[in-house]
């Protein structure tokens, strides 16, 4: 069935099985593949994009219940001009990241969290990102650049 | 992990839902945010033929004030619940609890009717059900009932929801000034509790408990032990009494009763402080 | 200008923040077919029959086989290799992509289907009938060594190999003989998952008329992995390109040579289509190797103040179902550093490789070297306890060296320390982790009864890495040398490009790299594009694994310049009509000594070497040089971590409250990867401490294999991270590096593990298995104390 979505400020159609998930909408039909897939149980995050501003995994959504709505993605995040969002800016300037693959989930979960929370404590950075995983940082230069992004470093 | 096909039904109503369940009976399920049915869908651990998605039924969504209790639709998303100023001024561990589930994405899509439908003895927000002497609203093709929680719970991830029923709204008590609390342990912040407590204080006090039993569960002999004002290590002593607690790679049945009786008493002391 | 030391942001993070880097599954080409496996539910199982025909009919379906189909296409020439024959009566039964008379694990891939799309061949998958005869399974290490069942129905034994390694046997005696102290404790490694966060695919692409073939694939090592697959399909290595782009992790888990790669690259040359496959993550615990699981016997002997006479030990090494490249050297990896960092006269290990009917284990970050660490820092902790000494007490009156610098000192495992200096490290790390207001604190409340009692574990480890020096590969009977190639080019247009034969997976080498380049060569790091990853680009290489890249990969690199140098130097001479002794190199230019006017930048003679218009006579053109470098000598890092932890008496919780680690990993390129490197790496130690297995049931079924039960932890329960450093520069290699991938893992489960017996001590607790969870810790406290729960 036809799904259309705005994505990254754009109207974006596909057909696809109703069984579709959102994320191999996005990637597969859509061919934005910055949005990644590292479980299959709704455990790590790095599927995580926005739904009308709000963090989502996007492997625990199918396709059509995201008819209408407004998406975002890894890929729509930075302003366009070459430049990068502030939170990828801090991510690169604190060495959040390092083989990259959780990175793009971690950067909409914590964009999410900075909406909701713009001033969180340091417990509250690693709350909020309870949902991500990462396997190469430890977390401590992710939950560093998420302080630095929101002005809040010690 | 790809779910297997299924039939895709949009209900532009309550009604519409309902007659689409009562169409294709237990072969249909309805799909809210989805986040308690995707998973067990992925692992085709669920294969329901067809799926009938309420997720646009706006109606259902909202917290009012409805005199001596919070109404809450259906689709009301646990982060609405979380954040809620009316029901932090009149349920507080209710949004507690909201705040305890899952991770931040999971609160932005999951309903709470969704999660209490599912009926997870692990999940969260059954007990504080529970323990607030809440009641879900049923509708179905004769018309609408109100399921009290003691009644709603009936096996493991079964309720006293008929096939062609679903939650419109759920209605929690006001709990006025009284003390609360929710203890949740878990050895990783995102997952499941191992056991949970719930206390809400009150002329009526609610003691539920969660993953220690096939469904969730209220400690009886603790309320009543509130009700009589004994202390909390005494109230706490007879929590596991009566469960038959699971045992998984986490813990076993032993260890989950001692949990329970720690659990308890820390919540009690945290209410009543 | 010096870009050695500093922390440059690095080069890689703008394509991976903004999701344009491409890894494996994110590559897409037309036609591609989409491959799923049909995996075995039973742990030993004999395969009485396969029906294909609702799958082959089922729509989107290309094709589906057996393993019987596959080998009667001839799609390989040969099982799947194991290039470490640890002994020479080593056992290694055959092991094929798809298995076609018996399963072996849970997983063991029985057929295979290739479809239009991913969920059809998901699909098709399910519609695969196979008929099973279970079979006695053989489900622990335990189960292998009792030897009730045999994993493979064909051989007599679980026994894999048999391995000593004991220098001088009386001597050993003799340190047991009449100690004053012996200690002898069992330890168990549990069975861990890797979890790289990018799950392993593979996406074949075949020239039909070209004859060759490319593999993307989300490997570590994919010039290992050409050579093998050459050798494994019969297809001419110069017909295979593989290339591994953006990896997302690997910690070992990508280091090996799977029958997927292998399927991929047969199927598609075959069938003239692309073929694609990507693993699940709950897939993963079965296509996926695992890592760790042995048991451990340790034995200490030690003089009444508590130093060590001699160690002994002994190690049962669970292999899985099959050998993979290196599964039986993992455990030896170790061998030589149950000796740690102290000054034992003598040693002897033994160590038994044992069949199981579980998925292979393999090298998982460390690779032997943390549960050597993990053996000899409990058991020290233990002596301690036993001699009445504090744990830092009994390590200084027993490091090498007595605690003092030392060079190329030998030890009894016969290996070479290439330097350390381990008294001011375990100084410092005190110090920073202030130590003595921990004992303290811990005094108090112990006093007071509090239910959150404090425990503070040391851990001071060395580890072996930077592999390796080929010669000692070969002594250990290793399938490989252990050099590294890199070409170092300049451009005419004054840029440089280096190739490097280290393949990384998110460990920055273009930016530390560029760093090494930059200094060599006077040239911005901007200017320095690094390519790897991709045999078509870098022919030669050995890829990244056991810290090995800047040890031995970067220093080639280092040397490559020093060549380009040597020729560019020839060139300005020339050019300057100057001697080229007389010149000086500084800030990418050459000048004539005592005439600073008189200079030449680098870039000019790079375009110089490039027109080659005026080179001196004989001289070839360009500014292109190589270099293969083997290291002499492996590197040996230390450190001291100091882990704290608080444990909830009541419901045996354990949390950190901090931890602390002071590294020397010689001298450092970038201090800001290098912090990066320590924190994952401790996090993944502490990660086995307290909440990672891989459970089995007796029948040999993984009862956790998706992230929702395998706790890969989350931000909130992981320790917040002090690092400090000291500096001992190696003298294996010219740069005076060592590795530092690994050091944060080795490191840190003893560390963690210490703190939570340092804590339950005053209950006479002396063991906690791995992982600490709350259940076995309550468990060993309601024990102790009498055991009504």
């Amino acid at each position: 069935m036809e799904v259309t979505v705005t994505v990254n400020g754009r109207s974006r159609s596909g057909d696809v099985e109703p069984r579709t998930l959102l994320v191999h909408f996005l990637r597969d039909s859509l061919g934005l593949t910055g949005t990644n897939v590292g479980c299959d149980t709704s455990s790590c995050g790095a599927c995580t994009i926005h739904i009308d501003g709000e963090s989502v995994k996007s492997c625990t959504m199918f396709a059509v219940q995201a008819a209408g709505t407004n998406i975002t993605t890894i890929e729509g995040l930075a302003p366009g001009d070459g430049t990068l969002h502030p939170m990828q800016q801090a991510f690169m300037e604190c060495h959040g990241l390092q083989c990259g693959y959780c990175t793009p989930g971690m950067v909409m979960a914590a964009t999410s969290l900075l909406r909701e929370n713009p001033h969180p404590t340091e417990i509250e950075v690693r709350e909020g990102l309870e949902g991500n995983l990462c396997r190469c940082t430890g977390y401590h230069n992710i939950v560093k650049s998420v302080m630095t992004a929101a002005g809040s470093a010690s | 992990m790809i779910p297997a096909s299924f039939d895709y039904v949009k209900a532009d109503s309550v009604d519409a839902a309902i007659s689409a369940l009562r169409e294709h009976g237990d072969e249909a399920k309805l799909l809210a945010g989805g986040h308690s049915l995707i998973p067990l869908m992925r692992f085709r651990l669920a294969t329901p033929a067809v799926l009938v998605d309420i997720g646009r039924l706006d109606d259902l969504v909202g917290i009012a004030d409805a005199g001596d209790h919070v109404a809450i639709g259906a689709l009301t998303r646990h982060r609405a619940v979380e954040t809620s100023d009316l029901l932090a001024a009149h349920a507080p561990l209710l949004c507690h609890v909201a705040s305890q589930v899952g991770d931040p994405q999971v609160r932005h899509r999951g309903t709470l009717g969704g999660s209490l439908a599912h009926g997870d003895p692990a999940s969260d927000l059954p007990a504080a059900l529970l323990a607030l002497r809440g009641s879900v609203m049923a509708k179905g093709p004769d018309g609408e009932r109100e399921i009290a929680a003691d009644d709603l719970f009936t096996g493991f991830l079964e309720t006293a929801l008929a096939d062609d029923e679903m939650i419109t709204e759920i209605r929690i008590p006001k709990s006025g000034d009284a003390g609360w609390s929710y203890q949740k342990f878990n050895r990783r912040a995102q997952d499941w509790a191992i056991v949970g407590a719930a206390v809400q204080l009150g002329d009526n006090p609610g003691v539920a408990l969660v993953n220690m039993g096939v469904t969730p569960l209220r400690a009886e002999s603790v309320e009543s032990a509130l009700a009589d004002g004994v202390e909390a290590s005494e109230a706490a002593a007879g929590a596991a009494d009566g469960t038959e607690p699971p045992a998984d790679l986490n813990a076993d049945a032993e260890y989950r009763s001692h949990l329970a009786r720690v659990l308890v008493q820390r919540a009690v002391d945290a209410a009543r402080s | 200008m010096t870009a050695v030391g500093t922390r440059l942001l690095r080069k890689e993070d703008p394509k991976l923040l903004t999701g344009e880097a491409a890894f494996v599954d994110d590559i897409t080409v037309p036609g591609q077919l989409w491959m799923a496996m049909v995996r075995s539910p039973f742990a030993h199982a004999r395969i009485k029959g396969i029906d294909t025909g609702a799958a082959a009919s089922a729509s989107g379906v290309y094709a589906v086989y057996t393993g019987a189909d596959l080998h009667d296409m001839g799609l390989w020439i040969a099982p799947l290799p194991c290039a470490w024959p640890v002994t020479d009566d080593m056992v290694n039964p055959p092991h094929y992509p798809v298995t076609i008379d018996e399963a072996r694990h849970v997983g063991d891939v029985v057929a295979v289907v290739l479809a239009e799309g991913r969920y059809a061949a998901a699909d098709a998958a399910e519609l695969v009938d196979v008929d099973y005869e279970p079979l006695p399974a053989v489900g622990s290490l335990g189960a292998a060594m009792a030897g009730d069942a045999t994993a493979h129905s064909d051989l007599g034994s679980n026994k894999c190999f048999h391995w000593p390694l004991i220098p001088d046997p009386d001597a050993l005696d003799a340190a047991f003989a009449d100690a004053a102290h012996t200690v002898s404790a069992d330890f168990t490694q549990q069975r861990l998952i890797p979890a790289a966060m990018e799950p392993r695919g593979v996406l074949a692409v075949p020239s039909v008329f070209g004859g060759d073939v490319t593999l993307y694939s989300a490997t570590q090592v994919p010039h290992v992995l050409r050579v093998m697959l050459a050798a494994t399909t019969g297809l001419p290595e110069s017909k295979i390109r593989v290339v591994a782009p953006s990896v997302g992790g690997g910690f070992g888990a990508k280091l090996n040579v799977n029958g997927d790669e292998i399927l991929a690259v047969t199927l598609a040359n075959k069938l003239g289509r692309a073929v694609r496959w990507t693993e699940s993550r709950t897939e993963a615990a079965f296509s996926t190797h695992q890592g760790r699981a042995q048991r451990q016997h340790i034995e200490l002997a030690a003089n009444a103040d508590g130093k060590l006479r001699g160690v002994r030990v002994h190690l049962d090494a669970d292999m899985g179902a099959y050998l993979m490249l290196i599964t039986p050297g993992v455990p030896l990896l170790g061998s030589f550093l149950y000796t740690g960092v102290y000054d034992v006269p003598a040693f002897g290990f033994t160590c038994d490789g044992w069949f199981t009917n579980l998925t292979p284990t393999d090298a998982y970050r460390g690779a032997g070297r943390p549960e050597a660490c993990y053996a000899i820092e409990r058991a020290m902790d233990l002596l301690a306890a036993e001699v009445g000494i504090r744990p830092e007490e009994i390590r200084r009156r027993n490091y090498l060296a007595g605690g003092d610098a030392f060079e190329n000192l030998e030890v009894p495992s016969t290996l070479v320390f290439d330097s350390g200096h381990y008294g001011p490290n375990l100084d410092r790390a005190l110090d920073l982790a202030r130590y003595d207001e921990l004992r303290a604190e811990q005094a108090k409340r112990r006093a007071d009864g509090n239910p959150k009692q404090l425990g503070i574990g040391l851990c001071t480890y060395v580890e072996i890495c930077g592999l390796a020096p080929s010669r000692a590969l070969g002594g250990l009977n290793y399938g490989a040398g252990g050099w590294e190639h890199a070409t170092v080019r300049m451009l005419p247009t004054g840029k440089v490009e280096v190739v490097s034969g280290s393949t990384p997976h998110g460990q920055g080498h273009e930016t530390t790299w560029s760093q090494i380049v930059a200094d060599k060569l006077g040239v911005d790091p901007a200017d320095v594009e690094v390519l790897h990853s991709d045999t078509a680009v870098s022919p030669l290489g050995m890829d990244t694994y056991g810290s090995r890249s800047l040890s031995v990969g970067g220093v080639a690199i280092a040397a490559a310049c020093d060549k380009v140098l040597d020729k560019a130097r020839q060139i300005a001479a020339h050019s300057m009509e100057a001697n080229p002794d007389d010149l000086e190199f500084d800030s990418g230019s050459f000048s004539v000594a005592g005439s600073p006017d008189r200079s030449v930048t680098i870039q000019e003679i790079a375009f110089g070497a490039f027109t080659a218009h005026d080179l001196p006579d004989g001289m070839e053109p360009n500014l292109s040089e190589a270099v293969t470098f083997d290291p002499p000598n492996f590197a040996f890092p230390f450190g001291t971590h100091v882990a704290v932890v608080e444990v909830d008496e009541d419901t045996g919780r354990v949390e950190f409250v901090d931890y602390t680690g002071v590294d020397d990993c010689g001298t450092q390129i970038n201090p800001m990867i290098v912090e990066g490197q320590l924190h994952g790496g401790i996090v993944q130690g502490v990660a086995q401490a307290l909440w990672e297995e891989a459970c089995y049931d007796a029948d040999g079924n993984c009862t956790n294999p998706s992230l929702l039960d395998y706790l890969v932890p989350s931000p909130v329960e992981v320790p917040n991270i002090t690092l400090d450093f000291t500096e001992t520069p190696s003298t294996s290699n010219p740069l005076g590096v060592k590795g530092v991938g690994e050091a944060g893992t080795i490191g840190s489960a003893a560390a963690v593990i210490n703190a939570v017996c340092d804590a339950l001590s005053p209950h006479g607790i002396t063991d906690i298995d791995m992982p600490a969870t709350p259940q076995r810790v309550w468990r060993a406290i309601n024990d102790a104390k009498g055991g009504a729960a």
